[in-house]
């Protein structure tokens, strides 16, 4: 299987690409819309600001090819601000668009200490993951949860995830062997 | 909030994991990858690199080890050491670690925590602070800048810094606790994680330290053996400590 991590001057690109060799998966990392669009998985890695970050993808015409993966219906995993930049919009930098492929905002952290930063149990599968994020999607596409804030949010052939899986040992292992599984079932 | 944190700390010079009592008399105890790989296999939940020669001889050489640890290790780590600049930390990030920790440099231009924070995420930049008695120390705890504790941690929350790293200078290496007044008056001042570092010697101390700070940094507790991180956990469950389960 063929994946491509979408680089885009945001994002720890390095370590999903580490966690995908650990995987067996063959992946490259991308800087332009064609290797992304053709790609059996495309995945939108992400640390950083909202804005920096939709700013780098637009500038590298990658937001295109996503929209046109997504109503191909081809598999997408967007982790942490690759989740939130899927959403409508995001509160973060005084509000920015976000590409919507997934109905929702991102909204900032109101409840305990911010950044939210640790290893915190998803629900309905037990697993701890770690998380280190200030925003959190308010989405009615949100299909497990962390402390009641959306940790995995499922949309057409969208995956998004609010942890981060390549960070998250054996825990994340499992769920990255899962996910590309069902990718591999679908291509 | 996430899970309390157990979090080795290796202290690094050239390369190689070294050790003394209150940052002086360094010994090589062990490769950084190696150990680093062995505390996550017995259920670490972050490592921490310090270049503790960096800042003392204005050298940075994490980046090489950032790139090795990223390669075995699945977990996330920080690391820390002469840092001076956006170039520097990027650089690190970009090899795989997923914090960066400054300290003097912060001291010397406070602007550098905003630029970090702009440029990486907050999430990704940790302020160390080293303190005694109050008031804040530079360059591995040798020099007295004459900064309140508590006033720098505010300005470093306010100038974006994600967490605080703070070590007790007086406690470090001595095993007698945690300074928990300290701790406390963190907590207080600062809506952060706050990571406790500086003096753990038993479980309890731990465990105490968790009720305050968000994370335990481990140094000399553990004798840079990750056995002794196994049987800890297993203590700190007993005192009731909600670990994660690492399996």
């Amino acid at each position: 299987m063929k994946v491509a991590i979408a680089a885009y001057g945001a994002g720890n690109v390095r370590s999903v690409e580490l966690a995908l060799a650990r995987l067996g998966a063959e992946s490259r990392i991308v800087h332009e819309a064609e290797p992304l669009l053709d790609a059996d998985l495309a995945v939108l890695p992400g640390v950083g600001s909202a804005a920096t970050a939709m700013t780098g993808l637009r500038e590298r015409g990658l937001d295109a090819a996503l929209l046109q993966r997504a109503s191909l219906g081809r598999p997408i995993l967007g982790i942490c601000l690759g989740l939130q930049l899927a959403l409508d919009e995001s509160e973060e930098d005084g509000g920015v668009a976000g590409l919507g492929l997934v109905p929702g905002r991102a909204v900032r952290l109101r409840e305990g200490r911010v950044p939210r930063i640790g290893w915190s149990v998803v629900e309905p599968s037990g697993e701890a993951y770690w998380f280190a994020h200030s925003y959190a999607a308010e989405t009615p596409a949100a299909t497990a949860t962390s402390e009641r804030l959306a940790a995995i949010v499922e949309h057409g052939s969208f995956v998004g995830v609010q942890f981060h899986p390549e960070k998250s040992g054996a825990a994340g292992h499992r769920f990255l062997a899962t996910y590309l599984e069902q990718c591999l079932s679908r291509v | 909030m996430p899970l309390p944190r157990l979090i080795p700390c290796l202290d690094v010079a050239d390369g190689r994991v070294v050790k003394g009592v209150n940052f002086r008399n360094l010994q090589d105890v062990g490769d950084p990858v190696e150990l680093g790989a062995a505390y996550s296999d017995a259920g670490a939940d972050e490592l921490v690199f310090l270049d503790v020669a960096a800042t003392i001889t204005n050298r940075v050489s994490a980046v090489d080890v950032a790139a090795r640890v990223a390669e075995r290790v699945s977990i996330p780590f920080t690391v820390g050491g002469g840092i001076r600049s956006v170039e520097d930390a990027t650089a690190l990030l970009e090899a795989g670690a997923d914090k960066i920790s400054v300290n003097s440099a912060a001291l010397a231009r406070p602007q550098l925590v905003e630029e970090l924070a702009d440029t990486l995420g907050s999430q990704a930049v940790v302020v160390a602070i080293d303190t005694e008695n109050g008031r804040v120390h530079s360059h591995a705890g040798t020099r007295d800048v004459d900064r309140d504790t508590v006033l720098w941690a505010r300005e470093c929350e306010a100038r974006g810094a994600g967490e605080l790293l703070v070590t007790s200078i007086d406690r470090d290496g001595t095993r007698s606790g945690y300074d928990l007044e300290l701790l406390a008056q963190l907590r207080d001042a600062v809506s952060l994680p706050v990571i406790a570092s500086g003096g753990a010697g038993t479980a309890a101390h731990i465990a105490a330290a968790l009720e305050v700070a968000q994370a335990a940094l481990l140094a000399s507790i553990l004798h840079e053996d990750p056995d002794r991180l196994v049987s800890l956990r297993e203590e700190l469950r007993g005192l009731g400590v909600p670990l994660r389960d690492a399996a």
